[in-house]
């Protein structure tokens, strides 16, 4: 336990400890990060329902250029990965890095305040230029050559304040979150440069073009893809769960040696995954082979980290039934748990004859992205929001459970919806009749998605639903108000039934 | 333990850590990219394939544009129910000069990768601007706006500068006649001699039948030249071994 100890410098112990000589903090910035992340999460998730109706119902794209699903697409993936994700990151290693290095923002407020005005910049130039017809047409990697030289310069600044925090820390080890913080930070940097090397044009227009074409530039952008998943929406994230779960749990990370085991096998393994995005393509066999092997092996340090991050819980276990926003972020955990195995499955060639280009990698992502990525932000919101405003308590622990089993519903019909139709969608493909002709015409198989595409809109209705229940908590908590309501009990189950709340 | 304590000096030093990290994670993205840019195998020699001619190149840029990619592969893989559907496999040098590729990752609607000459100038002119009309079934959304928009076209020779300089063979003569071709190959009456020697196999039509060139002519061109320049039986499967 004394490498534990030492390993988790900034546990609730530590800091509670030493709470007497805290360092001036930065938390204006932060605030502007939450502010931003929850702004940013329901334009987001308003243009995903959006598309999805539009999917359902074609009518709804009313023949307008900015309002098309090929425009709006980008817009909903980058609004909700690198606008409510980003700032979600942005919000939680600020956060975290200051206090469990015990130590204020490296650059002072002016450069933290670039920081997040310069990244809100990126974002309306990336929309901006996504619903004008901008983009170099690599998925989640849209933006054109302007728009990712600023986004460089604001991120060199990020990592800059992140790694001078962390160089002047008070104390003497790196806490474990913040290695998932800095290798996010650092192989973003790495993936932006190496995907966006591209030529404009004219200085005076939007229009480049990247420098490889083909099949190099397919495995570059997948490359690059896979990796915004695997460093962006993965080490970031777990640098939160790292954070918040033990924070919230009260309890200190369950296995030190698991954390440094599963760290470097994670980042080491999952840049080689890219090539399990051109299974059967133009790309050599020898590709996409050590693509699929990655795949398959990265499934181990990943169930290595949901191990470590749920039985973080060891001993608070109890706590589940009466804290919610702990129940959001170990029920993030699980379904990081359950897509990282759909994940390895999906990248063996054979599934992935069937799965690919189907609503079934649709299905995957979103179980990642709605059950994984969000609700640990929304975990970490709740948290951020009462600490950062100083309240002594959220305005509604009953609002945060609605919020939570809305949202869950809502994964649920997204989710299934999208196995049904995207399995049945490729094997209606390869179908063949009694005489040896295909059975169906492309256009039957879209027709037969029509129910599944209801079914998922309203299942974004509902996890849309449930964050803006959260907004509207987290704006009274931030108010100071509390709502007056049946607290839950905190007492063991066990206790005679004549104890009452206070 | 002694990884543990190993593990203390990296964890008590940020530069270490960092360098570290960025070695760790620069190992699997070298070993798949570099390779791929020196085996001779990875994009096999066929004939046929050329660059886009002006007004192609205009409608890959209206392609991009209006975000297709998101809905449509370009890539047919070698199946036997996508090859009865779609036609022979895709190869890596038919997306030679496509910058960046067009292979997509969803089909929402079905693969384009050889699209060209599977339906009329005037279906695709009518799908575009309503799909509903043609297809019922269909989800995909109308654009009418391209064939209402003239094609801004003035400064195709210098998109054409920009791809020759990152590889694309775009001749001189080829940058010169770039507007005359463009105009040419949506007039059936131009003189088009020079315009197929340099772009074999595109195809001149006055696609939506106005006499200016609007936006929507450029990606009709585009759409029919779609996996039209390899003739495929003048190979075997053999050869496309990689």
């Amino acid at each position: 336990m004394t490498a534990a100890s030492a390993g988790v410098g900034g546990s609730p112990a530590g800091i509670a400890a030493r709470s007497d000589a805290e360092p001036q903090y930065n938390e204006q910035v932060i605030r502007y990060f939450v502010i931003a992340t929850v702004f940013w999460g329901v334009a987001g998730m308003t243009a995903g329902v959006w598309l999805a109706l539009e999917l359902a119902f074609p009518a709804l794209n009313f023949g307008i250029e900015w309002l098309n699903f090929g425009r709006l697409r980008p817009l909903h993936t980058s609004a909700v990965i690198f606008a409510f994700g980003g700032n979600a990151l942005f919000a939680s290693s600020l956060y975290c890095v200051q206090r469990t290095c015990r130590a204020p923002l490296f650059g002072g407020p002016v450069v933290a305040n670039f920081m997040f005005w310069g990244y809100q910049a990126f974002i309306v130039m990336a929309a901006v230029g996504y619903l004008t017809g901008v983009t170099q047409a690599k998925e989640y990697a849209e933006p054109s050559w302007y728009a990712d030289i600023w986004l460089t310069v604001v991120w060199v600044t990020y990592a800059v304040v992140f790694l001078g925090t962390i160089a002047r820390r008070e104390e003497p080890h790196i806490y474990v979150a913040n290695w998932f913080f800095m290798a996010f930070i650092l192989t973003v940097a790495l993936l932006h440069l190496g995907n966006n090397i591209e030529i404009p044009v004219s200085w005076f227009g939007a229009k480049s073009y990247p420098v490889a074409s083909g099949v190099q530039s397919a495995m570059i952008q997948w490359w690059y893809g896979h990796n915004a998943v695997g460093f962006f929406l993965t080490a970031g994230f777990l640098g939160i769960m790292y954070y918040f779960v033990p924070k919230r749990a009260g309890r200190p990370v369950y296995s030190y040696r698991l954390s440094i085991i599963h760290f470097w096998s994670l980042i080491f393994l999952y840049i080689w995954a890219g090539p399990h995005h051109l299974h059967y393509t133009a790309l050599p066999d020898w590709a996409q082979t050590l693509g699929m092997t990655f795949s398959v092996m990265l499934w181990m340090p990943s169930w290595g980290g949901m191990i470590n991050g749920i039985m973080t819980l060891s001993g608070a276990w109890d706590k589940l039934r009466t804290d919610p926003v702990l129940r959001f972020l170990v029920t993030s955990v699980a379904f990081y748990g359950m897509s990282t195995f759909e994940g390895p499955l999906m990248s063996i060639k054979p599934v992935n004859a069937l799965s690919h280009y189907t609503d079934w990698t649709v299905g995957h992502v979103h179980s990642g992205a709605l059950g994984w990525v969000a609700m640990i932000s929304f975990g970490a919101m709740y948290y951020l929001v009462q600490a950062l405003w100083k309240r002594p308590q959220l305005y509604s622990l009953r609002l945060v459970a609605v919020h939570f089993w809305v949202s869950t519903v809502g994964i649920v019909l997204y989710i299934s919806a999208m196995w049904v139709s995207g399995i049945m969608q490729g094997l209606m493909w390869r179908a063949y009749d009694q005489y040896g002709f295909l059975q169906y015409s492309f256009v039957e198989t879209v027709a037969a998605m029509h129910p599944y595409y209801v079914i998922r809109a309203i299942g974004g209705l509902f996890f849309l639903a449930g964050t803006l229940i959260m907004v509207y908590n987290l704006i009274r908590t931030a108010r100071g108000d509390v709502r007056s309501e049946v607290p839950y009990v905190t007492a063991p189950v066990s206790r005679p039934a004549t104890v009452k709340p206070a | 333990m002694n990884s543990s304590n190993a593990h203390k000096k990296i964890e008590r030093n940020v530069y270490l850590m960092a360098v570290l990290i960025l070695v760790t994670v620069s190992i699997g993205g070298l070993v798949q990219v570099i390779p791929l840019f020196t085996i001779e195998t990875t994009i096999e020699p066929v004939e046929g394939i050329r660059p886009y001619s002006p007004l192609e190149l205009a409608g890959f840029n209206i392609y991009i544009r209006e975000g297709c990619y998101n809905c449509h592969s370009q890539q047919v893989r070698p199946f036997r129910d996508e090859v009865e559907r779609y036609g022979h496999y895709s190869l890596a040098a038919e997306s030679l000069y496509d910058h960046p590729f067009q292979w997509g990752s969803k089909r929402t609607g079905p693969d384009l990768a050889r699209v060209g000459g599977k339906y009329s100038n005037e279906w695709h002119v009518g799908h575009l601007i309503d799909p509903q009309a043609l297809v019922p079934e269909s989800v995909m959304p109308q654009y009418p706006f391209l064939a209402e928009r003239p094609l801004r076209a003035d400064d195709i020779a210098d998109h054409m500068r920009t791809l020759r300089f990152i590889g694309v063979p775009y001749t001189d003569e080829m940058i010169e006649n770039a507007l005359a071709d463009l105009k040419a190959q949506d007039d059936p009456f131009a003189d088009i001699e020079g315009l197929l020697a340099r772009y074999p196999k595109a195809v001149v039509a006055d696609f939506s039948g106005t006499p200016e060139v609007m936006e929507i002519d450029a990606l009709v061109a585009y759409l029919q030249v779609k996996g039209t320049l390899v003739d495929f039986t003048s190979y075997r499967p053999e050869q496309f071994r990689q």
